[in-house]
């Protein structure tokens, strides 16, 4: 139980810190937005809706590096990171805590993303919109061990998208696959099978990235 | 500093060993094995690309393999193992870019195709471990980049299936597929110079491994040498 309430504790503060620095979420909002309207020039006129539901994918995924690559700024700057590894409580706490931050961000984006997207391009269904917070899962949940990486690092704006793009390529097929298939349910089975996957694995990993010693 | 000297005796007669199969695998391929009824002469990149592209495949498995001890035991001379086990794989895998792209156009007339999956997931993996080097480069010498290092290594043996699961089923709408690989079944002699080569290619990545594992710790010596006599 005391796990949970440091999770709690954790993406409380997490949540504080963004929303009174107030530079994440609009940047996020404003990105994806002014996305869309880059996507109106660049599908001609009569490009499908499938290019549409493609280049949704191509906002989704680099408004949530936009939201990650911002994710440790503040415990970098006042050196609060020293003070959470010290903490009396697992690691691994921290790490859901940032992930829950995050993901709450991407989706407080999508809220007016999707209807947007829906307005300007092509309708999405609620098959489609599972596949956006399955996939919102694993993003935020494999980009918020690798920002911690890349955070320590001289060029962590730079690293993050390198890292974690490649790592994004299954969640893309499916996300993209549930929106356009006839048959989408293999498509979420994915996203599910991907997001237990690499959330375990960041679950248990995010220690040894965090450790000095 | 005997722990540093003592692996290089060996090496000369490995390297030695190497080049011997080498130019055997190379005999093998280009004049004893008979010639592809189909493909002719441009089949007999076969030999050298196959075994190139399992060799990349197994030198990131064995840099995963590394990593993993590492974070296991906690013994830092496994992350030094881990970076040389990956950087052979990424020279191995450009290799296998550069002539797998060769034998395509060789053959499907084309540089790159999108139709097969064995070429996207090999060029996923491929740009995950380049960023390898990115993350490594990037950050402090310390514990920190070697378990960042060693984490983002495992990482890549677990996007494998994944992918290649994910890149199956984009097939269905992305492009059905055209080409097939399937041609007729190996001879006895074919099959023995793909055997020779994949074991060359095999020694000599090993061999590589080994010169730049020992160039990398005599470096190290070297400098905390330099350090201790300043």
């Amino acid at each position: 139980m005391t796990y949970l309430a440091d999770v709690a504790a954790l993406t409380r503060k997490d949540l504080r810190v963004a929303l009174r620095a107030r530079d994440t979420l609009p940047a996020m909002l404003l990105f994806v937005l002014s996305t869309l309207v880059v996507f109106h020039f660049a599908l001609p006129e009569g490009t499908g809706d499938d290019a549409a539901y493609g280049l949704l994918w191509v906002a989704i995924v680099f408004t949530a590096l936009l939201g990650l690559a911002r994710a440790w700024v503040p415990e970098q700057e006042h050196a609060v990171f020293d003070g959470l590894v010290l903490a009396p409580c697992d690691r691994s706490a921290i790490w859901i805590g940032k992930t829950l931050a995050t993901l709450a961000f991407l989706l407080a984006a999508q809220v007016v993303a999707l209807p947007a997207f829906a307005l300007f391009f092509a309708p999405l269904d609620a098959v489609a919109v599972v596949g956006v917070l399955l996939a919102d899962i694993g993003i935020c949940a494999v980009g918020s061990l690798m920002a911690a990486m890349a955070a320590a690092g001289r060029a962590r704006e730079l690293l993050l998208p390198l890292l974690m793009l490649p790592l994004s390529i299954p969640l893309i097929v499916g996300g993209v696959g549930a929106a356009i298939s006839s048959e989408p349910e293999r498509y979420l089975l994915l996203l599910a099978l991907y997001d237990g996957i690499f959330a375990v694995l960041s679950w248990a990993s995010f220690e040894y990235v965090v450790t000095e010693s | 500093m005997s722990s540093a000297f003592a692996p290089i005796r060996s090496l000369p007669g490995l390297a030695a060993v190497a080049a011997g199969l080498m130019g055997g695998a190379l005999l093998l391929s280009f004049f004893i094995a008979p010639e592809d009824a189909d493909q002719g002469i441009s089949q007999r990149i076969f030999y050298i690309h196959v075994p190139i592209a399992l060799t990349a495949y197994f030198c990131f498995g064995l840099g995963a393999w590394k990593a993993l001890l590492l974070l296991w035991r906690g013994d830092e001379r496994y992350d030094l193992e881990s970076y040389v086990a990956i950087h052979q794989g990424t020279i191995f895998g450009s290799l296998t870019l550069i002539t797998g792209a060769i034998w395509a156009k060789a053959s499907w007339g084309v540089w790159w195709t999108w139709d097969s999956n064995q070429l996207v997931l090999f060029l996923t993996l491929f740009l995950f471990y380049c960023a390898y080097f990115m993350l490594r480069f990037s950050l402090p010498e310390g514990p920190r980049r070697s378990r960042s290092s060693a984490v983002y290594a495992l990482f890549g043996v677990a996007l494998i299936p994944v992918s290649f699961l994910a890149i199956r089923l984009a097939e269905d709408f992305i492009h059905p597929t055209t080409f097939t690989r399937d041609g007729p079944q190996m001879t006895g002699t074919m099959f023995t110079a793909f055997c020779v080569s994949w074991a060359a290619v095999t020694l000599l990545a090993y061999v590589l491994y080994r010169v730049e594992l020992v160039g990398k710790r005599l470096h190290t010596d070297l400098r905390e040498l330099r350090e201790a006599l300043e």
